[in-house]
């Protein structure tokens, strides 16, 4: 099973590599955005140093992972599970269930496998530049570059799980546009793209920073900065960990009562 | 190749499978009311190890159904189902190691990785030893003339290209039982052609069971051994493809060409339907010898010309619709 998966995961990094212009076009926006964010950072942490707990420097180092995760967790949405909303509403998810593979793994290691790309490229490319164009900070140990780099996976298993559900809505509703609005809206927000999780007030800092979409930027991006070390650091993890599992079971949970109740479209 | 079938020797075993779905029906904005659909009813039959079965009827007759509960993709409201010895439903994961499926209007394809990238996949999916797998793939590729493509990605194959490569795609781990659903939509002439001659062929060598769905009649008439013929949820017809003929009342037609114009011919055994000029067309029961009335007419009549035109199963098969 596992020479299968990585077998998927290959040709789906593959696959999102034979678009070369479409990557590049991507990095340019990254760069753009990153760049400009780090002006406006600037500016707000000059006028209120330490908010949230960050210097400068890890604000604007906050800016370029939040750009390198973008991709990489797809925020946005989209990805192998966006083949999968399409191929439920056409009818095509019919051969996915011929085949003797479980519909989760086969649709998570290709998104796996995307994901790996999308670091590589959407990721460590903008943030060399911005290591170029600006200070920023790195990882200060070993444990803190192991643990960023176990942070990532569960990242976008969480972020999968969420966007497989998503998906799983077009059994019922055909077309899932819907709820993948609301997701991603949702994700922007409460991710820490648009505005970084320890900014939040009070009490709604300690709610966002539990719930699943503190994993796709926050929680590795407070990793690489030092902000989360130690047992504060597992804490972390441990918290992705319990998503990803929780998440996907409910994704075979809903699975199962769609492949029972539900009819696959089409003749 | 080793070959599971149920207790009694078939393959696939279907005993009165019912299928119902219930369809939620808007009367007013906010209100509905639901509605039972009888998709499959009463549904029974077998087939046999190395049978080549067509499976046919209109749009909305409920094949689709069946096939998707044969795969176990669809699970039966009331009766009894055995694929390879297994329960479909239940078993989906293990039968599917049994099954090649093909959808005449479906890819299981990488849209964005040359075919070479799909096959290897589907070898590890479904652990197909390496050597096995690389002795169906050359085999297949080369009867299937697809050589020259497996570095090309499936995105710029033709409709042909790629329907060819989803059935080397269904074939390569060897499943003893093939379900075809509109093959050959589309295609043109020479490919359905060829496609039809590889099915024969795989049929012949591997003991492959066929089961195939279509509105293309050809497709029948040039592969299957055996109709069952589906309306309105329930088999109408099975049998072997020329009792088709005379169930359906299906009649040939002989083409007389008169010397002279002359009053439509009366001979015992045939009907003369219509008279143009001196050309005259009788009909007669398909299953009758032409023999006897060519010999009446003849002995009747100044006859130049005589000609006998098959029925058209398409006709044959309306006709069992409309009965």
């Amino acid at each position: 099973m596992a020479g299968l998966y990585l077998s998927v995961a290959t040709r789906a990094f593959r696959r999102y590599s034979t678009y070369t212009a479409a990557t590049l076009a991507g990095m340019f926006t990254n760069c753009v955005f990153g760049i400009i964010l780090c002006f406006v950072y600037q500016e707000l942490w000059s006028l209120k140093p330490h908010a949230g707990g960050y210097d400068v420097k890890e604000a604007i180092t906050y800016v370029w992972l939040g750009q390198a995760m973008i991709m990489t967790v797809l925020v946005w949405g989209g990805g192998p599970t966006n083949d999968l909303a399409n191929r439920i509403r056409t009818g095509d998810v019919a051969l996915d269930l011929y085949r003797p593979v479980p519909l989760i793994g086969w649709y998570a290691a290709q998104d796996l496998g995307r994901a790996a790309y999308h670091l590589l490229a959407r990721g460590i490319g903008p943030t060399l530049l911005g290591a170029l164009l600006f200070d920023i900070r790195w990882p200060g140990s070993l444990g803190a570059w192991l643990a960023f780099a176990v942070s990532l996976p569960l990242a976008v298993l969480v972020s999968f799980a969420i966007r497989f559900l998503v998906a799983s809505t077009a059994f019922w509703l055909l077309d899932s546009s819907g709820p993948a609005t609301v997701a991603w809206i949702t994700a922007a927000f409460l991710s820490g793209l648009t505005v970084p999780l320890v900014l939040f007030p009070g009490w709604t800092r300690d709610v966002v920073l539990t719930l699943p979409w503190a994993t796709f930027i926050q929680i590795p991006a407070d990793i690489w900065l030092g902000q989360r070390s130690g047992w504060h650091a597992v804490e972390g993890l441990v918290l992705g960990a319990a998503w990803a599992g929780v998440l996907l079971l409910v994704c075979a949970f809903v699975l199962r009562r769609a492949t029972a109740k539900v009819v696959v479209q089409g003749g | 190749m080793t070959s599971t079938s149920s207790a009694d020797g078939s393959l696939i075993q279907v005993r009165d499978l019912h299928r119902t779905f219930t369809v939620r029906r808007k009367t007013s904005r906010f209100r509905g009311v639901r509605d039972e659909v009888v998709a499959v009813h009463d549904l029974t039959f077998s087939v046999e190890v190395g049978e080549m079965v067509g499976y046919i009827g209109p749009n909305g007759a409920g094949k689709s159904t069946t096939i998707k509960m044969l795969t176990g993709i669809l699970v039966p409201t009331d009766g009894s189902l055995s694929v390879a010895g297994l329960d479909p439903s239940r078993q989906r994961t293990e039968l599917a190691r049994h099954l090649g499926v093909v959808f005449g209007q479906r890819t299981t394809l990488w849209w964005d990785l040359p075919l070479r990238d799909s096959f290897a996949v589907l070898q590890k999916i479904y652990r197909t030893s390496p050597e096995r797998h690389r002795a169906n793939l050359a085999e297949y590729v080369e009867l299937l003339d697809l050589g020259d493509l497996l570095d090309t990605p499936v995105r710029q194959l033709s409709l042909g290209q790629r329907m060819r490569g989803d059935i080397v795609a269904a074939l390569l781990h060897d499943p003893e039982i093939l379900f075809l659903d509109e093959p050959t939509i589309g295609l043109d002439v020479i490919s359905k052609g060829r496609l039809r001659e590889f099915l024969r062929t795989l049929n012949a060598e591997r003991r492959t069971t066929l089961m195939l769905t279509t509105h293309d009649l050809q497709d029948i008439e040039a592969l299957c051994d055996r109709v069952i013929v589906i309306d309105h949820g329930t088999a109408v017809f099975d049998g072997p493809l020329a009792d088709l003929h005379t169930q359906g009342g299906s009649t040939r037609t002989l083409v007389v060409d008169l010397v002279d114009e002359a009053p439509a011919i009366s001979v015992p055994g045939a009907v003369t339907r219509r008279v143009e000029g001196p050309r005259q067309w009788l009909s007669f029961p398909a299953d009758a010898s032409a023999a006897p009335i060519v010999a009446a007419v003849a002995a009747a009549y100044d006859v130049a010309d005589l000609s006998i035109q098959e029925p058209d199963i398409e006709d044959v098969i309306r006709e069992i619709y409309q009965r």
